[in-house]
């Protein structure tokens, strides 16, 4: 067993953990926090994304000590004070989401495309999200969700997530 | 046949509500069967079988019980008494010409959840592990010791049905379950004098739904009452009670089924697995909460695959091109074993060759044939977009034959608009359409004839790349279904559906619904459809459903039969609150129900809108019981049950337009329309959803999926790095358009949407992609089209055979090709 300390949606965790825990499973069953799934067994699905330093991780591809001392997010610590991110809520205007077992993840991957400050064209988009996979929308909601959140966030926002399209 | 009610001014139905579903889903708080954790709680691993046929000749399962964290480890023999008998087949199709007898019995094998002494295909589970953690129970799966004695593997349909083959099943004397035929008119006569017969051979390999959640099951049992809790990731619970209650003899009154958060299933939710009866088996039999969760790479082997179909499809026509006759043979791979509906998934197909045009004589036969592969069932369409890839893939090789624009051929064939029934040729009766307007409302979004201009003008090229243009005018059948009608298709269940609505006393209601969803959003749309029957908003409305306590009647959802039976089912409910609520507020007001009208979402006397009564308010005196009318019972609320008359057909036209890079052979999809018509819309919203991710799939299955096995029944895409799910970076925008044609089975109108685009999109892309490869000489290519294939295709057309294994799949015009040779992938 190894002890592990990180933040993880703003709260300081610690945990003895196995050295082979996954930090999706450390995220699900060691700290309950259920929002993040696990959708396959070989990196392809990206059901499992978090932020990890602000960058997107599939969190099945993560040791739980491999985060050790990072800063985690994921989508229970998104909304803030009862607000909603503006990215949950541009997944809700455009209809993309339906069983909404992706969901998690591709809010997650969709976040951490735009704070990369990457370009928000559709084929950006479509590119950027490679790594996760949805089988209910067909992805042209997803990736309207994402380009409308982008365009508010980078209104109203740092030039952290200015990104130039072209 | 029942007739569409005049149309009540609507405030919710038709909007495009936004869906109230999401906050849940948005937030992380959407509660999957893998997020229940119970105290006390063990978890179950299985042992699956590495190898397609075999004996078990032993198993030791002694250095596993000595693992950390091991409770028990069980074989089949040793869970043979659990079973009151072996899993169900609930239709077994019998060898018959229909609608005559049976000419003789099923062939349905015993399939047990835990094999007692053979399997018949890689995954199948030989034992099961029982632990504290999920890892200390995979861990022991791996010290479980299995010898297998081999046998011959049958690898495909072709090896099924040779003469002297190996017989799978050795209490049958072949591996058919059933030759099933159905003959309209005189077809023999028609194709021998038609002066023009146009024949094709497709096939559709098996596919793997992917429902990005996958299989899982958690067991609650109180021992001392005899009752378990079953939360399962199902489209079915309903069913699920009545099958553990058939299989392992658990009173149905001790058994509550619930469908939580459900990640989607496209069918292959559609089932009732040997893990789920094992799991409640174990429940049961240790007095303990019971957990498994498959795992992806499971699944491959383990859930349900869909298709797996070789076609022979003929059309017979005159030299204009107008049809005379269908004649169609399938051959169809079961799997291994009968799986829940598994044989009567071709037959879903087999009423509707013709599609949206009929004919004057038609035959459908189809021999479904035991493999050593995973069973086979639902997937998304189900049989019918099978039937629907062969008519609109031959409808164009029709239109190459007479020298004709594939658009004129379909346009010229259409049945003509009908609002009433209709029969036809496959014997069933179509409820309503109008193919015409469709077709050309998709040929002006796609801006057909200029693109046919720039291909003439461009010998098929637009800046090098080969142009291709298809189009599919596509019919399904939804509303699963007709009871009497699933009778004499011998369908152990029925077709209607139920629901009931309480008016509670503080103004909210509660509708709780038969159906059970996994993502389509029928909390959203039910409240509309509420919303405006009782006056009422979308948010005073709860909709309960997937709870086997809560909705105590139900048959659950596929078969795109939630709204046209399920949403008329509430629809009827909410009249029936309102026909009390007309008497109710009569009474109160004092006045003749005849002097009442519902106006604005509220009753009120004629002539006086002042004095009125909503529903809301009605609730609350009907539920004091203060001052009820004579001989009315208090309390407001109601409940319907609607067994559809006939299906509902959906119609529509898609148009694709490809373009194919000749030296690379990767396929671009440049624009995609569907103009789709599922009668009366309630949310706009979601109808978009449905059709998008269906044309999704559709396209998947057009150009990237396909299960692969080897000679010896491995599967070769056995995960989803090898099996090509596409994502957003390969499937291109949609653009969207509808046109309404209200059905005229049920009193709503609607048809249904959900399986719609993955039934129109297959042959719309496949249409597509051919027509881009005849400008280099290519006479045929099957599905999928993968990059490699067309590159194949393109060497082999232009006299340029590429070396090693020829391409997969692929029928000829000819039939001559052997679609099952598909050993030997390099």
């Amino acid at each position: 067993m190894r002890r592990i300390a990180l933040t993880v949606n703003g709260v300081r965790r610690e945990a003895e953990v196995e050295p082979r825990l996954l930090l999706v499973y450390f995220l699900r069953e060691t700290l309950g926090l259920t929002g993040t799934n696990v959708g396959c067994d070989t990196s392809s699905c990206g059901s499992c994304t978090v932020l990890m330093d602000g960058k997107s991780v599939k969190s099945c591809t993560v040791l739980a000590v491999q985060a050790d001392g990072s800063e985690v997010t994921t989508i229970e610590g998104l909304a803030t004070n009862g607000q909603l991110h503006p990215l949950q809520e541009a997944f809700r205007n455009n209809h993309g989401l339906q069983c909404g077992f992706c969901t998690p993840g591709m809010i997650m991957a969709g976040l951490g495309l735009i704070e990369s400050g990457a370009g928000m064209d559709e084929e950006e988009v479509r590119l950027g999200l490679e790594g996760n996979l949805c089988r209910c929308t067909g992805y042209q909601n997803i990736v309207m969700a994402i380009q409308e959140a982008a365009g508010q966030m980078r209104q109203s926002a740092p030039a952290a997530v200015q990104g130039g399209s072209e | 046949m029942t007739q569409v009610a005049e149309p009540e001014a609507t405030r919710w139905v038709g909007g495009g509500l936004k869906r109230k579903e999401d906050p849940k889903l948005i937030t992380g708080q959407g509660r999957y069967v893998d997020d229940i954790t119970l105290p006390g709680m063990l978890y179950l691993a299985f042992v699956r079988s590495p190898v397609a046929h075999a004996n078990i000749a032993s198993i030791d399962t002694s250095a596993a019980k000595e693992l950390p964290g091991v409770v028990a480890v069980y074989t089949g023999p040793e869970l043979a008494d659990e079973w009151a008998a072996a899993m169900p087949c609930a239709w077994p199709v019998t060898s018959r010409t229909y609608p005559g007898e049976p000419t003789a019995d099923a062939r349905v094998p015993d399939h047990w959840p835990v094999a007692k002494d053979r399997v018949r295909y890689m995954g199948e589970i030989v034992a099961v592990v029982v632990a504290d953690s999920r890892e200390h129970a995979v861990d022991a799966t791996e010290a479980v010791d299995v010898d297998y004695d081999e046998l011959p593997v049958v690898d495909s349909i072709e090896e099924a049905v040779a003469d002297g083959g190996h017989v799978i099943h050795e209490q049958f004397d072949s591996n058919e379950l059933y030759t099933w035929d159905l003959r309209n008119g005189d077809v023999e006569r028609v194709f021998a004098e038609a002066p023009v017969v146009v024949s094709e051979r497709y096939f559709h390999p098996r596919l793997i739904a992917n429902a990005i959640e996958p299989r899982g099951i958690v067991v609650q049992p109180v021992p001392a009452q005899g009752e378990l809790t079953v939360w399962s990731a199902t489209q079915i619970p309903h069913f699920l009670r009545v099958f553990f209650t058939l299989i392992l003899g658990i009173p149905e009154t001790k058994l509550r089924v619930i469908a939580p958060e459900v990640g989607g299933g496209f069918g292959s939710k559609l089932e009732v697995y040997a893990e789920e009866f094992t799991a409640v088996a174990l429940s049961r039999k240790l007095g303990v909460p019971i957990k498994w969760t498959e795992a992806r790479s499971e699944g491959y082997l383990a859930t349900v695959q869909g298709r797996g179909v070789i076609q022979d499809m003929e059309v017979a026509a005159t030299e204009e091109g107008k049809l005379l006759g269908v004649r169609v043979k399938l051959q169809a791979d079961m799997g291994a074993y009968a799986s829940l509906c598994g044989p009567g998934i071709p037959i879903l197909g087999a009423f509707h060759y013709h599609g949206v045009y009929d004919c004057e004589a038609y035959s459908f036969t189809c021999t479904s044939v035991f493999t050593n592969r995973t069973p086979t069932d639902a997937y998304r369409g189900a049989g019918r977009p099978e039937a629907t890839y062969a008519t609109e893939r031959i409808m164009d090789a029709l239109a190459r034959r007479v020298g004709k624009d594939p658009a004129e051929v379909r346009a010229m064939n259409f049945i003509p608009p009908f609002d009433q029934p209709r029969m036809t040729a496959g014997t069933l009766e179509y409820d309503s359409g109008n193919y015409q307007a469709a077709l050309a409302k998709a040929k002006e979004l796609a801006g057909y004839d200029e693109l046919r201009r720039e291909q003439q003008a461009g010998d098929g090229r637009r800046d090098g790349k080969l142009l291709g243009v298809g189009i599919s005018s596509y019919m399904e059948v939804c509303g699963w279904a007709p009871s009497q009608v699933l009778a004499t298709l011998q369908y152990a269940g029925g077709g209607w559906e139920r629901a009931s609505i309480r008016c509670n006393p503080t103004g909210k209601v509660t509708v709780v619904a038969g159906t059970s969803p996994h993502g389509q959003g029928h909390s959203t749309t039910f409240s509309q459809i509420v919303a405006d029957a009782l006056g009422v908003t979308p948010d005073d409305v709860e909709v309960l459903a997937g709870d086997t306590s809560i909705a105590t009647w139900g048959l659950d959802s596929y078969g795109s039969r939630s709204m046209s039976a399920g949403g008329v089912a509430i629809y009827k409910a909410a009249e029936r609150v309102r026909e009390k609520a007309r008497v109710l507020a009569a009474h109160e007001l004092e006045v003749a129900e005849e002097d009442l009208e519902w106006t604005d979402g509220k009753f009120q006397v004629k002539g006086a809108p002042d004095r009125a009564k909503t529903v809301p308010e009605l609730a609350l005196s009907a539920w004091a019981g203060h001052n009820m009318p004579e001989g009315v019972d208090p309390v407001l609320d109601a409940s319907a049950v609607f067994d559809p008359p006939n299906w509902t057909f959906p119609s529509g036209t898609h148009i694709c337009v490809v373009e194919i890079d000749p030296d690379t052979g990767s396929t671009r999809i440049d624009k995609y329309v569907a103009v789709d018509d599922c009668g009366t819309i309630i949310n706009p919203l979601v109808v978009n959803g449905q059709v998008m991710g269906g044309v999704a799939q559709g396209i998947a299955e057009a150009l990237y999926e396909e299960a692969l096995y080897d000679e010896n029944g491995t599967l070769l895409t056995g995960n989803m790095s090898t099996y090509r799910v596409p994502s957003a970076a390969e499937l291109p925008g949609y653009t969207l358009d509808k046109t309404v044609t209200p059905s005229s089975t049920n009193p709503m109108g609607v048809k249904g949407i959900g399986e719609t685009g993955t039934i129109a999109a297959p042959p719309a892309v496949m249409n597509a992609v051919a027509d881009a490869l005849r400008f280099v000489g290519v006479e045929f290519i099957d599905k999928p089209a993968s990059a490699e294939k067309i590159w194949r295709v393109i060497q082999e057309a232009q006299g340029q055979a590429p070396a090693g294994r020829a391409p997969e799949g692929g029928g000829t015009g000819a039939a001559s090709m052997t679609p099952e040779e598909e050993g030997g992938v390099a």
